[in-house]
């Protein structure tokens, strides 16, 4: 059995150790991320501030397992992601993500039923397509089911974005710019989603965002510049 | 948990993924994702299905047309009747003879050497006599067989004996009423040297005659027809009880020249095949390619949501299942539907039955659309197991690619397979190969340097070009090596158009000329010394033109160097040895070898040579085991003709002139006991004269090649008509090339032309734009393809069809032209979207 600090402790959901990130340039070496360390427990909001190029979209995607660090480690869950392959990486956040992004990431060719019956598909879940009418139900689009991305407005795009990262029921979040691509309004009623879903099930949210109101919403913040932790 | 279960990435059952795939088949299918690779690859299959099914029943069209030429599909051939023993070999099959021999026909006081034919009824048992009757109506009756007590006559023997339908003519001891005239014999081409006039009798009417007495020279025809595999079994099983003075033929033995054009025509169809697999191919690929492009990001998509690379993998291979699956279906379903409509046109325009098609083009179908499926377009799809899931944040990581190496090989394997398979000969298969990757080499290295060269002209017109016309241009410099991949990829589809049209009309120029309007419609033969004057003469009193005559001399081989020839010298080599060696030869001697021969050994005489030489053909001397230097002697009635062999000649077999064998040089000759001998072309209102010459100079021949000539242009007509239709297939494979090129840079032209309107460009500005580009591609890939169709189409002139090449000045122009057409055609229709869809539209398209 592997042994890891957060799998000795449940409640630890993610625990981030000396996180770097560097890469190489023809002249010098850039360093994206520096020494970022944390620990989120259970159920916790974080919210990841900063201002543009500070580095929070790299260290979301290292959080996901979506990249690789130069140093340091993050656990997902009790499991260490520098220990699993891609592939590894893949399973475990089938298992335990959901995903969030700015510009909803639905895929074109799947209606918003499809699309969010996908994760429960890639499991092998059973029920899947009761289980996602259910949720899109909950997000205000039952009468959208079999609509394709091109027809919806960018706002219900991003509530089948939502229905389909809850839908797997994950321990973590991982949402970037949720609201980022939609204007106030629509931008205020998603987040609002969100954190009611969020609220609902006991997820784990990590929320990358640069308006300071949204992330006043979180019980953390974790403010950064150039790469390095200034404010947590 | 352990690292190895931690890594074990959960792989989809079977089921499941099939399912799931079947389920992105729909999807995709119904969004228009894979509609194009699906076109791609039914329209592949459909090509070579297509192409397959239809040459199949030309081939199957072409072997009965030449079967004809038989009377049936095989024969034996004796001079004795032939015995019960072999005619029970025939079973089941069909059967027919014919008895022929030579005998005077006497109408009133004129008497005419005949060639007269007794056939049993159901003769010929392929094709069939066409006649015309007394109210001069002609028709062709299959099974039509002369009544009793009457005779069918040749129209040059009718003319011969001043005899009409209705009249008299007698026949040993017999008086046959002339039943009809023959204007055709679908086995006239058994020989030329048919002694004209020719005579047809009912088998049961010969005995009346009494012509047949022991000793009568009488050749006897046993013919077969049926099922190819009951004739092979009939052949393989009659040939060893063949006795001496029997003989088996075959299609294969028919006249050189029909054997020559189906030869020409096998090849160039499978050509043609193989360059609509080859175009189908790239098409298949770039529409790979594409639907790989438009699928990474929903692959990084789902690969951040937790699928593996393995899942991606099942997903999208078992989609591209599907897609070859119904894809292949369709295909080989209207190429079926094609090819139907095609042979029912083909045999409306030429008046005979096709075949019927075998299975086998649909299984060839589908197992080139799966070789197209896993070479061509799975390597692009297997990209996708490599998309970055952190695409899904930073969309401006690099697209996944495969090995270049894999694709390469991958391709290339199933290319070479495909070749292979349909060349029929790996040397041949791998032949091609290279010359399809040196051409594409040199394709993109002349495309590369063009676009250069657009680059350098842009770059000097600089401030002079208007602003779409310069964006037009700047877009194919800007983006050099998606041109040159785009600009080769068109120039190899307009490059086998036109080497096609090249070839093709080349092929059918050479058959044209093989059979020009005035090719020699008569053989005069039997000509003695003293009459050559008069014969000449007579020509030229009637206003022709003085023919060439040609010595003959019968002789018979009897010493190869010190050897004596026996019966038994050649009963160790081949049946064709034995048969060529024991038959009288026909020696010509002259002073210069004649116009379309070729020596390819040795050196022909020079024109005022003392020596006696030979000059032999190339391929009897193989089967004869002679060689240069070798001394040869024939017998002419008692006098020996002796001479060394000094050169081996390639004879043009088709064209229709006095060929021969064997060639003396006059010195050797000269004095030996000879005749001549003459081909003609006589235009019909002339025809009289051979009659008059025959009515002069009795003992002269007349043989009417007419109806040889109307049988081999008819088989010639067929082959070009199948190869037009081959042509449109490979055709409309190349059009699927250039719109998968279009294609490839669809969605990028879709966002750039947006963006210009969103900055207020006109519709007309767009087109302009796009006119201008497309134009410049167009004379790129035309005139890169002109020149390596040029090359080419000498190389397959020269080496495959041995037909020679002339250097078309008029393809640059015309290449460019059709090039230009082509991709602006093309392009304006696949990416009028572009200027059509209002900019928040396509931008909206894009992003899905």
């Amino acid at each position: 059995m592997l042994q890891t600090p957060s799998a000795n402790n449940p409640q630890i959901m993610l625990h981030v150790q000396a996180l770097s990130k560097q890469v190489s340039l023809p002249e010098h070496t850039l360093t994206l991320l520096d020494q970022v360390s944390f620990t989120l427990v259970a159920g916790e909001t974080l919210a990841i501030t900063g201002a543009s190029g500070s580095g929070k979209s790299t260290l979301l995607g290292l959080l996901a397992g979506l990249d690789s660090p130069s140093s340091g480690s993050v656990q997902l869950a009790g499991t260490d992601l520098n220990l699993l392959n891609e592939d590894g990486r893949a399973k475990l956040r089938r298992q335990q993500v959901g995903f969030v992004f700015q510009s909803f990431q639905l895929l074109p060719a799947l209606s918003a039923l499809e699309n969010v019956m996908l994760p429960l598909e890639l499991m092998g879940a059973p029920n899947a397509k009761a289980k996602a009418e259910e949720i899109l139900a909950q997000v205000g689009l039952r009468e959208r089911l079999t609509h394709y991305p091109r027809q919806l407005s960018g706002g219900e795009q991003q509530r089948v974005a939502i229905a389909r990262a809850f839908v797997s029921t994950p321990k973590v979040l991982f949402a970037d710019e949720p609201t980022g691509n939609l204007d106030t309004k629509t931008g205020q009623q998603i987040a609002d989603l969100l954190f009611a879903l969020n609220e609902t099930a006991g997820t784990t949210l990590v929320l990358v965002t640069h308006e300071q109101k949204l992330a006043s919403r979180c019980q953390r913040i974790l403010n950064l510049d150039a790469g390095r932790v200034v404010n947590s | 948990m352990t690292r190895a279960d931690q890594n074990s990435s959960s792989s989809l059952s079977f089921e499941q993924s099939l399912r799931l795939s079947w389920r992105w088949f729909l999807r995709d299918f119904r969004s228009g994702g894979v509609r194009v690779l699906f076109a791609a690859i039914a329209l592949a299959v459909c090509a070579v299905s297509a192409v397959s099914f239809l040459s199949d029943r030309a081939q199957r069209a072409m072997a009965l047309q030449a079967n004809q030429l038989l009377g049936g599909d095989a024969l034996v051939k004796a001079d004795a009747p032939i015995g019960p023993a072999q005619r029970a070999l025939a079973g089941q099959l069909q059967q027919a003879e014919v008895l022929s021999f030579n005998s005077m026909l006497r109408a009133g006081s004129t008497l005419k050497l005949a060639d007269i034919k007794a056939i049993s009824q159901g003769f010929p048992l392929r094709g069939a006599y066409q006649l015309v009757d007394a109210n001069g109506k002609i028709s062709m009756q299959a099974g039509a067989w002369p009544k009793p007590g009457q005779l069918w006559l040749s129209g040059a023997g009718a003319q011969a004996l001043s005899v009409k339908i209705g009249d008299k003519i007698a026949l040993g001891a017999l008086e046959f009423e002339i039943g009809a005239l023959i204007v055709q014999e679908p086995d006239a081409a058994l020989s030329y040297f048919n002694v004209a006039p020719r005579a047809i009798i009912r088998l049961d009417d010969l005995a009346k005659t009494q012509l047949i007495q022991e000793g009568s020279r009488v050749v006897y025809r046993l013919v077969v027809a049926g099922a190819a595999n009951q004739v092979a079994a009939f052949s393989a099983q009659v040939q060893p009880t063949l006795k001496r003075g029997q003989q088996l033929e075959t299609v294969q033995d028919a006249r050189p020249e029909l054997r020559q054009a189906l030869a020409r025509a096998n090849q160039f169809l499978g050509l043609s095949a193989l360059v609509a697999v080859v175009l189908a191919a790239v098409a298949a690929a770039m529409a790979a390619r594409r639907h790989t492009a438009r699928h990474i990001d929903g692959c990084a998509v789902m690969r951040a949501i937790g699928a593996s690379s393995q899942n991606i993998l099942q997903i999208y291979l078992g989609q591209l299942f599907w897609v070859g699956l119904f894809a292949a279906i369709v295909g080989v379903v209207s190429a079926f539907a094609l090819q139907a409509l095609a042979a029912s046109l083909l045999a409306k325009a030429l008046q005979l039955d096709i075949p019927a098609a075998s299975a086998l083009p649909a299984l060839e179908g589908f197992a080139v659309g799966f070789v197209v499926l896993m070479s061509f377009a799975a390597p692009p799809v297997l990209a996708l197991k490599n998309a970055a899931p952190l695409r899904v944040l930073r969309k401006d990581l690099p697209s996944p690619q495969i090995s270049a190496w894999l694709a390469l090989v991958l391709g290339l394997a199933g290319l070479a397979g495909l070749i292979v398979m349909k060349a029929g000969s790996v040397e041949l298969g791998l032949t091609i190969l290279a010359g399809l990757a040196a051409t594409l080499f040199a394709l993109a290295l002349l495309a590369f340097a063009l676009i250069a060269g657009v680059h350098a002209l842009r770059g000097r017109l600089r401030g002079r070009l208007r602003g779409p016309l310069r964006y037009g241009l700047a877009n194919i410099s800007r983006r050099a090596s998606a041109s040159a991949v785009q600009t080769t990829a068109l120039g190899l589809g307009l490059m086998v158009i036109m080497l096609l049209t090249l070839v093709r009309s080349d092929l059918l120029y050479r058959w044209q000329a093989e059979l020009p309007d005035n090719a020699p419609n008569r053989f005069v033969i039997g000509l003695q010394a003293e009459q050559t004057e008069p014969f000449s003469a007579a020509f030229q009193t009637a206003g022709l033109a003085k023919p060439t005559l040609f010595p003959m001399i019968q002789a018979r081989f009897v010493q190869q160097n010190d050897q004596a020839i026996t019966q038994t010298s050649f009963a160790e080599q081949s049946e064709r040895a034995q048969r060529l060696a024991e038959r009288n030869f026909n020696v010509s001697y002259m002073a210069e070898l004649p116009a379309d021969n070729e020596i390819v050994a040795g050196k022909f005489w020079a024109n005022n040579t003392q020596s006696a030489e030979f000059s032999v053909e190339v391929e009897l001397a193989k089967s004869l085991g002679w060689n240069l230097g070798d001394t040869l002697a024939f017998d002419v009635a008692g006098q020996r003709l002796e001479a060394k062999i000094t050169s081996l000649r390639e004879v043009d077999w088709g064209n229709f002139q006095p060929n021969f064998f064997v060639i003396a040089s006059p010195s050797a000759a000269r004095e030996l006991p000879q005749s001549f001998m003459t081909s003609l072309h006589l235009p019909s209102e002339k025809f009289a004269l051979t009659n008059e010459l025959v009515q002069q100079m009795p003992n002269i021949s007349v043989i009417d090649v007419d109806a040889i000539l109307a049988q081999v242009r008819r088989t010639s007509a067929q082959a070009a008509a199948a190869i037009s239709w081959v042509f449109y297939f490979t055709l409309a494979a190349g059009v699927l090339v250039l719109i998968g090129a279009m294609r490839a840079t669809q969605d990028e032209r879709l966002r750039e032309a947006a963006i210009m309107r969103v900055l207020g460009a006109s519709t007309t500005q767009l087109r302009l734009a796009q006119l201008s580009e497309f134009t410049a591609q167009g004379v790129i890939a035309g005139g890169t393809a002109a020149i390596a169709a040029n090359v080419l189409s000498g190389v397959i002139a020269e080496q495959i069809l041995g037909i020679s090449w002339r250097v078309d000045p008029m393809l640059m122009l015309v290449g460019t032209r059709a090039g230009v057409l082509a991709v602006v055609a093309t392009g304006l229709i696949t990416l009028r979207s572009a200027v059509t869809l209002a900019p928040a539209q396509s931008l909206r398209a894009l992003e899905g």
